[in-house]
């Protein structure tokens, strides 16, 4: 039988403690010791993109980390960016392009665009799919998913406008 | 960007308005609940030890260390396993000579493909569970491997089940007409030798199920990430010995299925078992590994074909031998025969064809079980036929785009009857041919491919016109012994609140069931739609009913629905004209209130109906009853199936030095009958034509000459991914059913149907300059380099 | 798909590594990003007893320009390096070559240094290093190494790392004025392995090509140098490019094997596409990126 350990770390915006085994991957800890299950796991190694998750403020899979090594990290979910305007914009417009089916790949999908909107607040097209190219989506086609990070953006961009361009330089 | 019309909405018109679907906006938080995500007490898990070879005998097994393993609760051999559940074979009467063997949930004796399941380990995490499955020794003899199709049926093969005699599962001739004139008299003969690689559904959420069962009581609850709770519950029931109405199975939100997930399994069946002899929760959560192995594959068709046309480009005849590997078993309960049985039946279907013939050859392999994947059987009909157009058309120099309008079932030729023997009631080729070539701008792309040429970039243009079977009729697998519900019902409710409350039989994988189910009822009952709640994918709560595939789910449980709508909206006029003193033909629900058919003056909210008929029916004539709840089933009559047509198009470049396709554009056409919601609509054929690029590009399950499975992960399994993939235009054509009172058909298959045709055309025009071809799917950089002369 | 068991130790010295790597033997496993390694270790392909995690080592992060050139830390990540002005001015290639591994979620995690000792390969790094004529720097209880790139990779897996030492630094020498450079791969999807890859350096004096290091990946065993293909570059004019001898000499010295999707003859014409290709890029004066 596994002996558990604690891990301390921030999660969601909050410090906690639990107890794992070693081989306990963040996914795993994530949804079974913590029950945090909007983060799914669809491969477990790497490849599928639907465990991705924010370590320290950038998206990683949580499947290829044990959660022994999230120790003193902040470790942020889907779960934890409730009131976050990027993450909420991105989900209405998922929500209404129809941008997910069966919605197991989409925790994943709104993660890697939160972070590509982050850096790069008016992606093209091709951006937009080069960005989300290591996130499988089986049911979709791709097309809406692009469509509804791009609306995103689109809406996002149009309530950042200041409202006195500062002048180039 | 599709959005709802207001007006029409407040209409109450739902039906054919683009709305969101409500069960979206809880996925897109992170609400979804799969069977995984379920927490069960006392729960086990079980792993599952595998065959390392493709056909070998099981010596001996050694179970003790493992036995022995703290955190190891059980562990079941095939031998055991045996005693627990009773043995299946895929096999139905409508396929007469159809063969298979016995199967157990474990091999017992013989493991007859690389994965198969051969020892349940269960422990009390997963963990736990595979480290006792590694401390288990099997000794193995290996035998002689059946691994392609070819081999299967050639003398000195054994047979993989020496009760069978050899390994031919079916066999089966269809056509009509006189091929061999037609072939003497034709002006071109495009022959071909088409192959289609293995590939496999690959949901993201993989099977997945949890057993539980108690003892006490014989019942079994069971959490699966099923298409059709009904087949499974009668499977359950029948194979473990329990009464039916003990078994009940849940099907919680559903990660993807495609036709995956309604097969029987074997660790499905053995954690079921392992419930029963534990007394315990079992869960299964077949990893991705485990998945490539034991998920059901699709395709593997080696197709020889030829089409005879006419100097002037008319098709008069198709002869095509179609031979398929299915794996060691045909698959229960549906088999294995249904994919090859569509392909050879489909072949040739869009076109006036006046002489056809087709063999099909099902064999038995050493591979994965083969079965029923999205577009069964469509993908191969549709390459085929549209690669030996195209062929022909280029020997006779004629346009692909005008060789199709000329042979296409025109609108005077319906009902028609394909030489196969499908009966289409209606179809729109000529419309949607013609509105591709607009919606594409088909001259203006011909031209540019013919400038880029010049410059030495080789684009390619591909057309597929297709036909889908879509709501299967009354004799369908239940004719051939299955016990597999061809209707399906509703019940709807209205409760005290005004709310509607609907239950319906069909399922819910992310197509948005439930939206379109919702649509339709609010739009006959006259309420709200945000007043409509639906409930799918428990056998304890629903109508029976055989629930989601083969394109059924609109077109079958949505005139359930719009028959319980329109049943349960009497029933609340007849209570409202007692209340109102009216005559109920008076009345009309619109809005969510009562009113007056003629004005529509507001009489009564729904919610003052369920005040006085739930709470006050004192108030109401001492001999009447008020009806809030309506039950109604359907079952498609008229014609076996409701086909559906279109035509995709795709336009690509293929770089001549590498082999690489890059895909620039595709477009769909397609006309499912009376639109429910394109929003809807549109993202399933997208999704499905993605499906389609994925089999015609990337994916393919390789195997090794020894029958190893050689692609276990998805790095080495290429799936379609945003990068790769392009935009994807749509139009609709609507040609409603006139069987049904929905208008609906279904649209499913479509999208995979024909994309990988329409890729193959277009490599092939791309490649047309280098008298080069390519006709062995996926179309690997390897495989074009080589039709070039490259490697 | 679930790891074996294992304990887990955040180093904290090269002393405290040592040991326990000595203790352990085989069993013991260093880990940095893991992204190659946790994969592994699900599958039960990779089942150490021990695995040695080293965030905490101190001054395995940093990037910095020194005497010998550009530094970078084993433990500096593919995203810091992608983000790195240092890197981006005096080690182009890198910057170039990093949006070309996996995905951005990995390139979180994934670590220089974690990749040059997993010596995949497949994998792009190796293939830059070899470019660019890089010095790693191992360490382990007993001192420290510094072992050129081209004798580092030794084989699938295999590196010139010891028992108990692990790469604490890379030096990118720095570049000559006239140094053009380039990467590229042959790749059905974006961020697959290649199928095949190559990593150019090409130095010039005026018009002349006076040294070429071009590196090929995912062709055989490890990454490899094309020294007579280089040779036969060298010397050549700009404008008067003849790739034909380079293309020969690099058929000649460079057997690529089969890999899943591909035989061994696709591969070699792959990498002959590739590296014409590529010297068109660079040697046509035009678009070329210089550092």
């Amino acid at each position: 039988m596994d002996s558990l350990f604690p891990v301390t770390l921030t999660l969601n915006g909050v410090i906690a403690t639990h107890e794992v085994s070693q081989r306990t991957t963040l996914a795993d800890f994530l949804r079974q010791t913590v029950g945090l299950t909007a983060t799914h796991v669809g491969c477990e190694h790497g490849v599928c993109g639907a465990c991705t998750v924010f370590v320290d403020g950038r998206i990683a899979r949580a499947c290829l980390m044990f959660a022994i090594q999230a120790e003193g990290r902040d470790i942020r979910t889907l779960e934890g960016f409730a009131g976050d305007r990027r993450m909420e914009v991105l989900q209405r417009h998922f929500h209404e392009r129809n941008a997910l089916q069966c919605g197991f790949c989409t925790s994943g999908m709104l993660a890697t665009a939160h972070q590509l909107l982050e850096g790069s607040p008016d992606p093209s097209r091709e951006e937009v799919r080069e960005s989300l190219s290591g996130n499988f989506c089986r049911c979709t086609g791709y097309h809406a998913i692009v469509d509804a990070t791009l609306d995103a953006a689109a809406e996002l961009n149009a309530a950042t406008v200041a409202p006195e361009a500062e002048p180039a330089c | 960007m599709l959005k709802p019309d207001p007006a029409k909405q407040r209409d109450g018109a739902y039906v054919g308005q683009p709305v969101p679907r409500e069960n979206a906006r809880r996925l897109s938080q992170g609400r979804g609940r799969y069977v995984d995500d379920i927490a069960f007490r006392n729960l086990a898990h079980v792993a599952f030890v595998r065959s390392p070879h493709a056909h070998a005998r099981i010596l001996s097994i050694d179970t003790s260390a493992a036995q022995a393993l703290p955190g190891v609760v059980d562990v079941v051999t095939g031998e055991e396993m045996k005693g627990l559940c009773t043995p299946w074979v895929g096999v139905l009467a409508h396929f007469p000579g159809l063969k298979s063997a016995e199967q157990y949930p474990l091999a017992v004796d013989v493991a007859r493909w690389h994965g198969e399941p051969v020892v349940a380990v269960v422990g009390e995490s997963r963990a736990l569970a595979e480290d006792g499955a590694d401390l288990i020794e099997v000794e193995w003899e290996e035998l002689p491997a059946v691994v392609d199709a070819e081999a299967a049926l050639a003398g000195d093969v054994p047979a993989i089940h020496p009760e069978l005699g050899d390994n031919r599962a079916f066999r089966l001739e269809v056509g009509q007409g006189d091929t061999a004139s037609a072939f003497a008299e034709a002006a071109v003969i495009a022959e071909e030798e088409f192959r289609f690689g293995r590939h496999t559904g690959l949901t993201l959420e993989p099977r997945s199920i949890v057993a539980d069962f108690d003892p006490s009581l014989r019942q079994m609850t069971v959490h699966h990430s099923t298409q059709t709770p009904f087949q499974m519950q009668d499977v359950l029931a029948r194979h473990f010995g329990l009464e039916e109405g003990n078994v009940r199975v849940i099907a919680p939100d559903v990660g993807g299925s495609f036709g995956l997930k309604l097969h029987v399994y074997g660790e499905e069946m053995a954690a079921c078992a392992l419930s029963i002899r534990l007394g315990r929760p079992v869960k299964f959560i077949a990893d991705r590994l485990e998945a490539f192995q034991t998920d059901i594959h699709a395709r593997d068709h080696l197709v020889k074909a030829r089409m005879a046309l006419s100097r002037d480009g008319e098709i008069l005849a198709m002869e095509v031998d179609d031979l398929t590997g299915i794996g060691p078993y045909s698959v229960y309960p549906r088999t294995s025969a249904v994919e090859g049985n569509q392909a050879i039946r489909l072949m040739g279907g869009p076109y006036r064809m006046p002489n056809y013939r087709g063999e099909l050859n099902i064999v038995f392999q050493n591979k994965t079980p083969m079965c029923q994947y999205r577009a069964v059987g469509h993908p191969i009909a549709c390459a085929v036929t549209e690669g030996l157009l195209d062929k022909g058309a280029r020997a006779l120099k004629l346009d692909p785009l005008a060789v199709r309008q000329r042979n296409v079932v025109t609108a005077d030729m319906y009902p028609h009857t394909s030489p196969t023997g499908y009966v289409f009631e209606r179809l729109s080729h000529e419309e949607c041919i013609a509105s591709l070539a607009s919606l594409m701008d088909y001259e203006r792309l011909r031209r540019e491919q013919a400038e880029a040429r010049q410059r030495g970039v080789y684009r390619g243009i591909g057309l597929a016109t297709f036909i889908e079977i879509t709501n299967p009729g009354p004799a369908f697998y239940g004719v051939g012994g299955a016990r597999i519900s061809a209707q399906d019902g509703c019940v709807m409710k209205m409760e005290p609140s005004g709310d509607i409350r609907v239950m319906v039989s069909v399922t819910e994988q992310g197509q948005g069931t439930e939206t379109i189910m919702a649509q339709v009822a609010a739009t006959h009952l006259g309420v709200p739609l945000e007043r409509v709640s639906v409930y799918t994918g428990d056998t304890q709560t629903s109508p029976y009913g055989g629930a989601t595939w083969a394109s059924r789910g609109a077109g079958i449980g949505g005139p359930a629905v719009m028959k319980t709508a329109l049943a349960l909206k009497a029933n609340l006029l007849e209570t409202a004209a007692v209340i109102l003193q009216a005559e109920a033909g008076d009345l009309d629900i619109r809005g969510g209130a009562v009113v007056n058919r003629k004005d529509g003056t507001q009489r009564m909210e729904l919610a003052e109906l369920g005040r006085i008929a739930y709470f006050r029916p004192d108030t109401l004539p001492a001999d009447f009853h008020p009806e809030m709840t309506a039950a109604r089933h359907y079952v498609p009559q008229g014609y076996p199936f409701a086909f559906t047509n279109g035509i995709q198009a795709s336009h690509l470049e293929v770089d001549v030095e590498t082999g690489l396709v890059r895909l620039l554009d595709h477009w769909v056409v397609e006309d499912c009958g009376k639109v429910i919601n394109p929003l809807l609509v549109e993202e399933q054929i997208r999704g499905g034509v993605v499906q389609g690029l994925g089999g015609a590009l990337f994916e393919e399950c390789l195997y090794s000459p020894e029958g190893q499975l050689l692609c276990g992960t998805m790095a080495d399994y290429l799936t379609p991914m945003a990068g790769e993939m392009p935009d994807i235009h749509m139009a609709h054509v609507e040609t409603p059913t006139l069987t049904s009172p929905l208008g609906a058909k279904g649209v499913g298959e479509a999208g995979t149907a024909a994309a990988p045709a329409a890729v193959m055309n277009a490599i092939n025009d791309a490649l047309s300059p280098f008298s080069a071809e390519v006709t062995q799917m996926p179309f690997t950089p390897e495989r074009i380099l080589t039709a070039l002369g490259k490697v | 798909m679930k790891a074996a068991p294992f304990d887990y130790v955040r180093v904290s010295s090269l002393d405290e590594l040592g040991e326990l790597a000595a203790a352990y033997g085989d069993d013991a496993q260093v880990i940095a990003g893991g992204q190659s390694l946790v994969p592994a270790m699900a599958m039960r392909m990779a089942r150490p007893k021990l695995l040695l995690d080293l965030c905490d080592l101190p001054g395995l992060a940093d990037i910095r320009l020194t005497p010998d050139g550009l530094e970078i830390g084993a433990m500096v990540r593919y995203f810091e390096l992608a983000g790195s002005p240092l890197v981006a001015t005096h080690a182009p290639l890198v910057s170039t070559a990093v949006p070309l591994i996996a995905h951005e979620a990995i390139r979180s995690r994934g670590t220089l240094g974690g990749n040059l000792a997993h010596a995949d390969p497949a994998s792009e790094m190796p293939a830059v290093m070899l470019a660019l004529g890089a010095v790693i720097t191992v360490a382990g209880s007993t001192g420290a190494r510094r072992i050129p790139a081209a004798e580092f990779f030794i084989g699938t897996y295999e590196t010139a790392l010891r028992a108990g030492e692990i790469i604490t630094a890379i030096t990118l020498p720095v570049a000559l004025a006239g140094r053009r450079v380039a990467i590229d791969e042959v790749v059905r999807r974006s961020g697959d392995y290649a199928a095949v890859g190559a990593a150019f350096a090409i130095d010039l004096e005026g018009e002349t090509v006076t040294g070429a290091r071009l590196a090929f990946f995912a062709v055989c065993d490890r990454a490899v140098l094309a020294h007579k293909a280089a040779a036969a570059l060298c010397g050549q004019r700009l404008g008067e490019i003849d790739p034909a001898p380079v293309l020969a000499a690099l058929a000649q010295e460079i057997a690529p094997v089969a890999d899943l999707h591909n035989r061994a003859e696709t591969k070699r014409h792959l990498m002959k596409v590739l590296a014409g290709r590529l010297l068109q890029r660079l040697l046509s004066g035009e678009k070329s990126t210089h550092g």
